[in-house]
C-alpha cells in the first residue's frame, strides 16, 4: 500500500535518486531541530550547571550530577509531582467519566446537534490565561460567584484560593470545565464513526443497552479512549497558564503542576541548572507517554505503513 | 433500523444538551457582562446576571490608558507570521513525508510525532538561555521562531492526513506532463488541500496567540504579547475586575469568530489525533 502511494520524485525525469524530498523536509526539521530538540539537549547540557539568573554561564559551575541527586531528595520536587500526579488522576478520572457517559447517552445524531457542537468547543478555544482570571473571579472570596450561591445551600463564604485543599479543588474543577468537552467531542465522533451493522447484529442477537454499551461500543472505541487518556496526561505535565494565573501554584506549593515548579525555580528561586534538572525529569516523563501514543495510534502507520 | 424516539426521549436529550451549554457558557457570559459593568454593580454582594446599566468605562480605560494597542499589533505579527511560516514549512515537510520516496522517512515520520510533545515548560530555561547568551533584543522574532518549532510538529501530522487523502493520480498525471515537484506542491495540491491548511492554520493561530510562559519570558516591555499584558493586570495592586475582564473579552475574539465561523473544521483537527477517517 505504501508503494502505491508514494512517488519517486523525479525519477522518471532523471533516472537516478533525486535530493529534492530533503529540499521538502529540510525546512522545517531545521527549525524543529534548533527550537525542540536543541533546547531540550541544551537544558540536559544546563543541568549539570549550578547557573544562577544574572550571572553569565562562563562562570557557572560545573556540579556533575549534584542538582539530580538534589532533586531526587527535594521534598518540594517530590511534593511537585505528588500534585501533579494527584492533579492527573482527578481530572482525568472525572473528564473521562462525565465526558464519555454524555457522548453514550447523547450520541444520536439530533436536529441542532453541530450548534452544540460549536457551544461545547468554545472552552476549549478561550486563551488559558483568560480562563484563569474568568475562574479567578468566580473562586474569589469577596466578590466571587461560587460564594454567593453556596450561600444559599448555607455554605459559609470560603477562602477558595487560599487554602490548600480548596485551591486544587479550584484548578482540577477549572481543568474539568475546559476539558470534559474535549473527550466528549471526540468519543462522540468515535461512535458516530461505528459501523451500523455491528450494532445492529449485537441488538439482534440480544444485546441489552448495557452490554451494547460495555461489550461492543466501548471495546470497539477503545484505541480512542486509550488516545484521549494519554494526551490528557500529557496535557497534565504541560499545564502551567492557569495555575499561574489563579494560585501561582500556591499556597504553598499546594496547587504548583510540575510545569510551574520549574518555572518557579528557574526564574523566582533563580536556579537555572538546578531547574534544567527537573526539567530533564519532565521531558523523560512525556517522553514515555509519547512513545506510548506512538505504539497505540500513529496515525500516519494507520495510513500508510510508515 | 433505529427505533422510534419517544417525545419524553428526544425531550430529554435537548434537555441535557442545553444543561451542558449552560455550564459551558456561563463563565463566558461572566466575563462578557462583567467588562460592561461598573465597580459599583462589581463589588455588588449578589452577582448581577443581566440587567445593569452598561459601561464602557473599562474598554475605555484600556484601549486609551494602556498599552492594549501594542500588546496587540504584537500578538497580531507573533500570531500570523508564525502561523504562515508553520503552513509553508509544515506543508513541504508533510508533502514530502506523505509522497515522497526517500531514505530517513520513517524516521522523520516517527521524530516529528515524538517531538510534538515537548512541553513549552522544558524549553523555557534554554530559551531563556539562549536570549541571554546571544544576547538577542529582537524579541518577536525569537518568538516566532519558537512558536513555528513548536506547532510544526502537529501541523506536518495535520496536513500528512490530508494528504494521504489526496488521489495520487492527479499528481502523477501532471509529473508525467513534466512538472516538477514544487510545481506539483503549489499548483496541483494546494488549491486541493485548503480545508487541511485551513485546520492547520486554525489550531497553529490559537496556540501562538494563546501561548504565554514563553511570552512571558522572552518579550520586554514594548514586545509583550495580549496574554502577558493581561497576566500583568492581576499583579497590579488591587484588582480591577471590570478591567482584566474587558481585557479578556477582547483577547478572546478572535478564536471565538474562529469557533462560530469554522466549527467544524476545528472539530475534525480535535478529532484527528485519535479518530481515524
Amino acid at each position: 500500500m505504501a508503494e502505491e502511494t508514494l512517488i519517486t520524485a523525479g525519477k522518471a525525469k532523471t533516472g537516478g535518486r533525486t535530493l529534492t524530498p530533503y529540499f521538502f523536509v529540510l525546512p522545517a526539521g531545521i527549525v524543529m531541530i534548533a527550537g525542540l530538540l536543541y533546547p531540550v539537549a541544551d537544558a540536559f547540557y544546563l543541568s549539570f550547571y549550578d547557573w544562577k539568573i544574572g550571572t553569565k554561564f562562563a562562570k557557572a559551575e560545573f556540579v556533575g550530577f549534584d542538582n539530580y541527586i538534589r532533586m531526587f531528595s527535594d521534598p518540594d520536587v517530590r511534593e511537585s509531582i505528588w500534585v501533579t500526579f494527584r492533579f492527573g488522576f482527578w481530572t482525568i478520572l472525572i473528564e473521562m467519566i462525565v465526558g464519555v457517559s454524555l457522548a453514550l447517552l447523547l450520541e444520536k445524531p439530533i436536529r441542532g446537534a453541530s450548534l452544540f457542537r460549536t457551544i461545547f468547543i468554545l472552552p476549549l478555544m478561550v486563551s488559558p490565561v483568560v480562563v484563569g482570571l474568568i475562574w479567578r473571579y468566580l473562586f474569589d472570596a469577596r466578590v466571587g460567584w461560587i460564594n454567593y450561591y453556596l450561600g444559599y445551600l448555607g455554605i459559609e463564604p470560603q477562602v477558595w484560593l487560599g487554602d490548600a485543599e480548596l485551591a486544587f479543588f479550584a484548578i482540577v474543577f477549572t481543568d474539568i470545565w475546559q476539558w470534559t468537552p474535549f473527550i466528549f467531542i471526540i468519543v462522540i465522533a468515535g461512535l458516530q464513526a461505528l459501523p451500523s451493522e455491528v450494532l445492529e447484529a449485537s441488538r439482534i442477537d440480544g444485546a441489552n443497552w448495557w452490554q451494547q454499551i460495555f461489550l461492543v461500543k466501548l471495546p470497539m472505541i477503545r484505541s480512542i479512549l486509550l488516545i484521549a487518556l494519554l494526551m490528557r496526561l500529557i496535557d497534565v505535565f504541560r499545564a502551567l497558564e492557569v495555575m499561574y494565573i489563579l494560585t501561582g501554584g500556591g499556597p504553598g506549593r499546594a496547587t504548583e503542576l510540575l510545569s510551574l515548579h520549574i518555572y518557579n525555580r528557574a526564574f523566582d528561586a533563580q536556579l537555572l541548572g538546578y531547574a534544567s534538572a527537573i526539567s530533564v525529569l519532565l521531558i523523560s516523563i512525556v517522553f514515555l507517554l509519547s512513545l506510548g501514543i506512538l505504539v497505540v495510534g500513529n496515525p500516519m502507520k494507520e495510513k500508510s505503513d510508515i | 433500523m433505529r427505533r422510534i424516539d419517544s417525545p419524553a426521549r428526544v425531550w430529554g436529550h435537548y434537555a441535557s444538551l442545553i444543561i451542558l451549554a449552560i455550564i459551558c457558557l456561563t463563565p463566558i457570559w461572566v466575563m462578557v457582562s462583567t467588562s460592561f459593568k461598573n465597580e459599583v454593580v462589581i463589588f455588588d454582594a449578589k452577582p448581577v446576571w443581566f440587567f445593569f446599566f452598561p459601561t464602557m468605562e473599562n474598554y475605555d480605560y484600556i484601549l486609551t490608558r494602556g498599552k492594549f494597542d501594542r500588546y496587540f499589533v504584537n500578538s497580531v505579527i507573533v500570531a500570523t507570521v508564525s502561523t504562515f511560516l508553520t503552513l509553508f514549512l509544515g506543508g513541504l515537510c508533510a508533502y514530502a513525508l506523505a509522497r515522497l520516496e526517500f531514505k530517513g522517512r520513517r524516521f522523520v515520520a516517527n521524530s516529528t510525532l515524538l517531538v510534538r510533545m515537548v512541553p513549552p515548560a522544558v524549553l523555557a530555561v534554554p530559551a531563556f538561555a539562549m536570549v541571554v547568551t546571544l544576547n538577542l533584543n529582537a524579541d518577536l522574532v525569537v518568538l516566532i521562531f519558537f512558536y513555528t518549532a513548536l506547532n510544526l510538529p502537529f501541523a506536518i501530522w495535520l496536513l500528512f492526513g490530508f494528504y494521504k487523502q489526496i488521489p495520487v493520480e492527479l499528481e502523477e498525471a501532471a509529473i508525467v506532463d513534466g512538472a516538477s515537484p514544487l510545481q506539483v506542491f503549489f499548483q496541483v495540491l494546494f488549491p486541493m488541500m485548503k480545508s487541511g491548511y485551513a485546520v492547520a492554520g486554525i489550531f497553529t493561530f490559537r496556540i501562538a496567540w494563546n501561548e504565554f510562559i514563553l511570552a512571558l519570558l522572552l518579550t520586554g516591555r514594548n514586545s509583550r504579547t495580549l496574554p502577558v499584558g493581561a497576566a500583568g493586570f492581576i499583579t497590579d495592586t488591587g484588582v480591577e475586575w471590570g478591567r482584566i475582564m474587558a481585557m479578556g473579552t477582547l483577547i478572546v475574539i478572535p478564536p471565538l469568530l474562529f469557533t462560530f465561523f469554522a466549527a467544524r473544521q476545528i472539530i475534525s483537527g480535535l478529532t484527528a489525533g485519535s479518530v481515524k477517517g
